[in-house]
């Protein structure tokens, strides 16, 4: 036989899934989301987007061709999410050039000098949004009005950042609910907030796409979600004109958008079912603190990053239920 | 709710194209080669010389120590030579040239079809029996039947499991023999429950062969204490341990064997070599071997000659596929690469993989996301990702204690990297390094 053969050790095939395949189910599950918000914020929800996609793929391919000199990976799709997930992140009618900063901010600043994708500590979507929210505080808090012709709809602030004034300024809570969108509005999307995180439905919807497509497992959204709700709860039953009800807490900011598409960012979470839950948890309770105790009206992001960094560590000590494990004595 | 194990496991496309492939005998060769080391444990000591005449089923070489076998020749013949060749391990190994004249089998030899269900043996005597008869696991472990038998000290067998699970894809030689010799296997089985002194017997079948379940459900009432037991379709349920803890729910500790949970388990191929040498007084010399692929004409199932170079089987099967660029010796995900087509068949050889050219070779691997799914998939509850970085940086005192010595190698995490990473590759090297620290440890 004059042929030469593969030779190999085992195993021999493989699962047609790839990372690449991970990155654009991530995508599609966006979508959605992301027609919504066009259709709440018009053509500028599309402009910001697109702005923050080309922005950080740009970025990701310059630094890798040009300052790694390693071999660009801008078509794995992670860049691309990336750039989606700021664009969510961040008021429709934020101008170009703070978006770019952004996106700069994401892939310079949270990805590439840990060594790219896979190596990064922090989301690197959340690490471009806090940058502008601490440089560009004004622009990255004015929220745009929306289209929506409802009397209740809000206009101009997200409901999160209604309640924290209102409250800062010894406004009871009854009062506050009355200027709010009622519950379904917030469940639906007809609300003030950042592009992507305002309809809870769409979101949820992409969440259940990511979970039957196996990217995500139930444990980091159920845990933050879960978390969060209670802890909101137990400081509203003890208090219900002081702490709102956490239906607000669980409807608006950016909680949904948090728990399913931040949080669960594979690079940056937990390995193991019982760290994830642990991470999860951590992010619902710090949101929590930081909405009703902190200065910003929303805390979903700092929560995140803070737990990002306890990921190593959860990693380190929480380990599987190892098979045929001597339990000692 | 059908059983199964519950840590990890994965479903790769089951692709069983041979299994209604009923099984053939294989033409005779012209020549085998019969390594003498086919087997875990030492390897056997040739007894015949070159220019020997001998007879199918006679002993050619002998087992040098308890963990080692007999070998039989599968073919009459005069012996060419007492030589080296290189085996499905890419080394060459000792082993036994015969050039095959006719088709002359021991006297003693019981050819006939008929079903004998009983024997006056003791035991005792049927551990000998199936020692001196050279029987080996079947299921591709080849660990010699006979030391299986005896427990250690102080330990007592309790349940005596058989497996029919057959989870690697394309394979189905099992299959095969499941449905065509259903009673001799389940004799085979209340033969190695009376030399264990066992009253309790399960054969575990996945669900994806309901056949052969309805078949052997049906007979084994007449069978006392052997129950078969239906098993949802999941990689690696063949395990051993995985298997115990499907049928059983109990775990074998880790660095423990099976008969700390009281449980010996045996492959239904195996089962049916233990009929055969006990009731039929033949020698573990032939078995059946499945010869499969995506762009093979006939996909097979054939009843092989021991020593038979794989070309023979590949030219009844259809020939080789023009877009062949892997030959493999068991199943895809466990089985060896060959490097050449002139390897024999041996005793732990279940089948012959023959896999296309785009896919023969593994795509460029990528940083690794930490998705977590080798975590997920690892049917030993290990952290692969890790296990992998202690192998590359050499950190094996950190390996030991994330228990890389645990790895059963069935390479559902290779499997289901989406970065293509080579896990498996790098927890074996630290496997074997670890192996070697414990080993001087003990001196």
């Amino acid at each position: 036989m004059s042929k030469l053969l593969t030779v190999s050790p085992s195993p021999h095939i493989h699962s047609a899934d790839s990372t690449q395949k991970i990155m654009l189910r991530v995508v599609y599950a966006m979508i959605p989301a992301l027609l919504w918000s066009a259709f709440v914020f018009g053509i500028d929800a599309l402009r910001v987007t697109a702005i923050a996609v080309v922005a950080s793929l740009a970025f990701e391919y310059l630094i890798q061709k040009y300052l790694l000199k390693v071999k660009p990976t801008v078509t794995d799709g992670s860049a691309l999410v990336t750039g989606i997930l700021l664009a969510f992140n961040v008021p429709a009618n934020l101008p170009w050039w703070i978006i770019i900063v952004g996106a700069f901010a994401a892939i310079a600043f949270g990805k590439m000098p840990f060594g790219g994708l896979g190596n990064n500590i922090f989301n690197p979507a959340l690490v471009g949004r806090v940058f502008l929210l601490i440089s560009f505080p004004v622009q990255m808090t004015s929220w745009p009005v929306t289209n929506q012709s409802s009397v209740d709809a809000v206009t101009g602030a997200t409901p999160l950042g209604i309640i924290k004034e209102a409250l800062n300024n010894g406004v009871p809570v009854s009062e506050i609910v009355s200027k709010l969108p009622v519950p379904s509005d917030l469940f639906l999307g007809n609300m003030g907030g950042s592009l992507g995180e305002i309809s809870a439905l769409l979101l949820l919807l992409g969440g259940i796409y990511l979970l039957f497509t196996k990217v995500i497992t139930w444990h980091i959204p159920v845990s933050v979600i879960g978390s969060a709700v209670l802890l909101a709860g137990i400081f509203w039953l003890v208090n219900p004109e002081l702490y709102i009800n956490p239906v607000y807490h669980l409807l608006s900011g950016g909680l949904m958008l948090g728990a399913i598409y931040m949080a669960t960012d594979m690079v940056s979470s937990p390995m193991t079912p019982k760290g994830q839950i642990i991470f999860g948890t951590g992010i619902g309770v710090l949101t929590i603190l930081i909405r009703l105790f902190g200065a910003y009206p929303e805390g979903i992001s700092f929560a995140i990053l803070i737990m990002n960094a306890m990921v190593p560590l959860l990693n380190r000590y929480i380990k599987p239920k190892r098979f045929g494990e001597v339990i000692k004595s | 709710m059908l059983k199964t194990f519950k840590t990890g496991g994965v479903h790769p496309p089951e692709n069983k194209i041979s299994a209604n492939a009923k099984i053939e005998q294989l033409p005779l060769p012209k020549t085998v080669f019969i390594p003498v080391a086919q087997h875990i444990g030492a390897p056997a000591t040739p007894v015949v010389n070159k220019g020997d005449a001998v007879k199918v089923g006679q002993l050619i070489a002998k087992s040098s120590s308890f963990v080692s076998t007999n070998i039989h020749a599968p073919v009459s013949g005069k012996v060419k030579k007492v030589d080296v060749a290189p085996d499905s391990t890419g080394y060459t190994k000792q082993g036994i040239f015969i050039d095959v004249e006719g088709d002359e089998w021991m006297e003693e030899i019981d050819r006939s079809e008929i079903l004998v269900k009983t024997t006056g043996l003791d035991g005792k005597a049927i551990i000998q029996k199936i020692q001196d008869a050279g029987i080996v696991g079947l299921g591709g472990a080849t660990f010699p039947t006979h030391v299986k038998l005896v427990p250690p000290m102080g330990m007592t067998a309790k349940i005596l499991l058989i497996n029919g699970v057959e989870c690697e894809p394309y394979l189905t030689s099992d299959h095969r023999l499941m449905l065509e010799k259903p009673d001799e296997i389940l004799v085979g089985t209340q033969l190695l429950m009376k030399a264990m002194n066992v009253e309790k017997a399960a054969i575990g079948i996945e669900n994806n062969k309901p056949d052969a379940i309805q078949l052997l459900t049906g007979k084994a009432k007449d069978y006392k204490g052997i129950e078969i037991v239906a098993l949802k379709v999941k990689y690696p349920q063949g395990g051993e341990k995985q298997l115990i803890k499907a049928v059983t729910g109990r775990e074998v500790p880790s660095g423990g064997l099976p008969i700390a949970v009281g449980a010996v388990v045996s492959n239904v191929g195996t089962a049916f070599a233990v009929y055969e040498a006990i009731a039929k007084n033949k020698p573990l010399f032939e078995r059946v071997v499945t010869v499969t692929g995506k762009g093979v004409k006939r996909p097979s199932n054939f009843k092989v000659r021991i020593g038979t170079p794989t070309s023979e089987l590949i030219e009844a099967a259809g020939g080789l596929p023009e877009n062949t660029g892997k030959i493999i010796s068991g199943g895809p995900m466990m089985g060896k690469a060959l490097a050449s087509v002139d390897v024999p068949v041996t005793k732990g050889t279940s089948g012959i993989l023959l896999i296309e050219e785009k896919i023969a070779n593994r795509p460029e691997y990528l940083d690794c996301i930490r998705c977590s799914r080798c975590v997920s998939v690892c049917p030993m509850g290990l952290e692969p990702y890790l296990l992998m970085t202690l192998g590359e940086k050499q950190i094996f005192d950190r390996a030991e204690q994330e228990r890389v010595m645990d790895c059963i190698e069935c390479g559902s995490c290779s499997y289901t990297c989406p970065s293509n990473r080579p896990l498996l590759d790098y927890i074996r090297f630290g496997k074997a390094k670890v192996g070697a620290i414990i080993r001087l440890r003990k001196k």
